[in-house]
């Protein structure tokens, strides 16, 4: 049992903790600590990364309780890849963040930190509860960092947001009181061992709270009909924040791959596979509404955000498959959609920030300065989201084809696929040829010599990951398979944690 | 024992959604409210009913499952400061607009007349 295994939520707790306690009008010095923690944190997020690369599944147990009974934290590869992409993109955002816009609110980054506690938490987490609570912890911060800034809009869209995520909770609560109720326990392991073992009167309820489940995550993961919080919030949150939103709904997406492949995966008897008949029509259903809203957006902010709406809907398709190919495909998709999305909320920010009369709105205004290196990099993050050679998009979209095309719904998933992407070129094109192009009148904004450089430089860093998930799309997608393997049979998972003699079935109550 | 839960579980939450759904902050804060009250509620059955049995294993023959008790402690906890902040969230949006809708200002306009003003 390696204690490194608790670090990623035990580190940013307590940075964010000293960030309040010390000298928290020093933006300065909060700044140093909390870019220090973040790499610190990616370190560690590395080093667990090449511990979980053996295949082996590690498990923490919170106080030396044995499991069922004690908490424990499961560190395997599924967890370890969120991890690293968690801490990477926090580190890049965090370095963007500090060029100015942790200012304009107090507390920026202890609540940072906050988030990423809640993060690397429900990651970690083996237990159905904990993860309910490590949900909050990073809702609680996320409340709090789609504020920052302040403002009548910020306001407006934070109580619309803070309002769906506590119909979520409850939500959530429900789900695991029919768990509990059913199997009595929480233990993702455990229920592992007892769903199949349920009586043939129970599953109907079992079945109710884990489709109940199902609707918590689909709400996080923006599953269209309940997608409709996202344009809102992320088009109101400061940039750096709704680049950090971008890897909020991929927890959801984290999550669903987690239960319905351990808890109710091929193993799980009756209940086998209970939500994934739901996520197919879903996903194919964001993806449209994804690429629609693409193509009428009147903002940046509205581009970039129904472009997670849009890349969560190609993501989802290849979960839904829930096979090995599927998972390679949807993890491979996971970090290029995280990367792509985070890049565009930065660029927009970039472009709004020098286009001093329009600001992010869709219509023709002045030129702006350094147009060649933004137009540059808007054009490869657009690249990249659509899903056009050479970048990691199109390497992503050709995996989700490839691996559709066994599923008997293939005809289906190719023409939305290829029909969305179809659309997303028109949006972005149209939306690259108003801000660069379509301009009259005087150069305005910040010029070369006043505009700070390195906000740029962290954006180019993304693309240049980007360019670096397609250059190494082999090794990574090995990687990748290696990770839908393990979590697609739990059967180590489940030894890991309750050890192989301790497995007994039961049928609960 | 069991009627009486089910029916106060059923009706806070059909009370919660009625007034989730109006327009204006307070009603839907006390949806919330009443929403949290009914799962709380309700996780109390998860470890079944039971009426004077202690939550801990001891000589007793029978007792009552804690862990439904911890579940449901850390539920309210968590949904009391979650409420605290959608009231201060609430409160600060209408001195802000003076206007106290759930919906984001400035949604309608369309940002060529916002811009153009």
């Amino acid at each position: 049992m390696t204690h490194w295994i608790i670090a990623p939520a035990i580190l940013p707790a307590l940075t964010a903790a000293l960030l309040i306690l010390v000298r928290r009008r020093d933006i300065r010095m909060q700044r140093i600590v909390s870019v220090t923690a973040t790499l610190a944190l990616l370190g560690i997020a590395l080093f667990l990364y090449s511990l979980s690369s053996d295949g082996e599944p590690r498990v923490y147990r919170v106080g030396a309780w044995p499991a069922p009974f004690g908490i424990v934290l499961v560190l395997d590869r599924l967890s370890a890849t969120m991890l690293l992409l968690a801490a990477a993109l926090a580190l890049a955002i965090l370095i963007y963040a500090v060029a100015g816009w942790d200012e304009r609110g107090r507390h920026f980054h202890a609540l940072f930190q906050f988030q990423l506690l809640g993060l690397n938490g429900a990651f970690l987490t083996g237990d159905i509860f904990n993860l309910f609570v490590f949900f909050e912890v990073m809702l609680i911060a996320s409340y709090g960092l789609m504020l920052h800034g302040g403002g009548a809009r910020r306001l407006g869209a934070g109580f619309q947001y803070v309002a769906i995520n506590l119909v979520a909770s409850a939500l959530f609560l429900i789900a695991i009181g029919l768990i509990y109720g059913i199997t009595g326990t929480l233990n993702m392991a455990d229920l592992a061992v007892k769903v199949p073992h349920v009586a043939a009167g129970n599953e109907a309820l079992l079945r109710t709270g884990a489709l109940l489940l199902f609707l918590v995550f689909a709400i996080k993961a923006a599953f269209v009909p309940l997608h409709w919080w996202l344009p809102g919030t992320y088009s109101a949150a400061s940039a750096p924040v709704a680049a950090l939103f971008a890897i909020m709904t991929k927890v959801g997406a984290y999550a669903i791959i987690r239960v319905y492949g351990t808890i109710f995966g091929a193993d799980a008897g009756a209940l086998a596979g209970v939500a994934i008949p739901w996520i197919l029509p879903a996903a194919l259903a964001t993806l449209l509404i994804g690429a629609i809203g693409l193509l009428a957006s009147r903002s940046l902010l509205d581009l970039a955000s129904f472009n997670i709406i849009a890349s969560m809907g190609t993501l989802l398709i290849a979960i839904g498959l829930f096979d090995v190919d599927g998972l390679t495909t949807a993890l491979y998709y996971l970090v290029h959609s995280t990367l792509t999305g985070a890049a565009l909320f930065l660029i927009v920010d970039l472009i709004a920030t020098r286009r001093i009369e329009k600001g992010d709105a869709l219509v023709p205004g002045h030129p702006i300065s350094q147009a060649p290196i933004l137009g540059a990099l808007f054009f490869l993050t657009a690249l990249a989201a659509v899903g056009l050679p050479p970048l990691s998009g199109f390497i992503g979209k050709l995996l989700v084809l490839d691996a559709a095309y066994e599923s008997p719904q293939s005809n289906l998933i190719w023409i939305f696929v290829l029909g969305a992407s179809f659309m997303m070129t028109i949006a972005f094109a149209r939306a690259g040829s108003i801000v660069f192009w379509n301009t009259e009148g005087r150069l305005t904004g910040p010029t070369w010599a006043t505009a700070p450089v390195y906000p740029i430089v962290v954006v180019a860093l993304f693309i240049c990951a980007i360019a670096l998930l397609s250059i190494f799309a082999g090794p990574a997608i090995e990687a990748f398979h290696a990770t839908a393997m393990q979590t697609l049979a739990p059967a180590d998972y489940i030894d890991a944690v309750l050890g192989a003699e301790n497995i007994m079935p039961s049928t609960g109550h | 024992m069991e009627l009486l839960v089910a029916s106060a579980v059923g009706l806070m939450t059909a009370v919660g959604v009625y007034l989730l759904l109006q327009q204006r902050t307070f009603p839907i804060i006390i949806g919330l409210t009443l929403l949290s009250y009914a799962v709380n509620v309700f996780l109390f059955s998860a470890g079944r009913l039971a009426v004077n049995l202690p939550p801990v294993i001891s000589d007793a023959s029978a007792y009552t499952d804690p862990l439904p008790q911890a579940l449901v402690l850390t539920a309210i906890v968590i949904s009391f400061g979650m409420t605290a902040l959608i009231v201060v969230l609430a409160l600060r949006s209408f001195l802000e607009t003076e206007n106290d809708t759930a919906d984001i200002p400035g949604e309608d306009l369309a940002p060529e007349a916002e811009a153009d003003r």
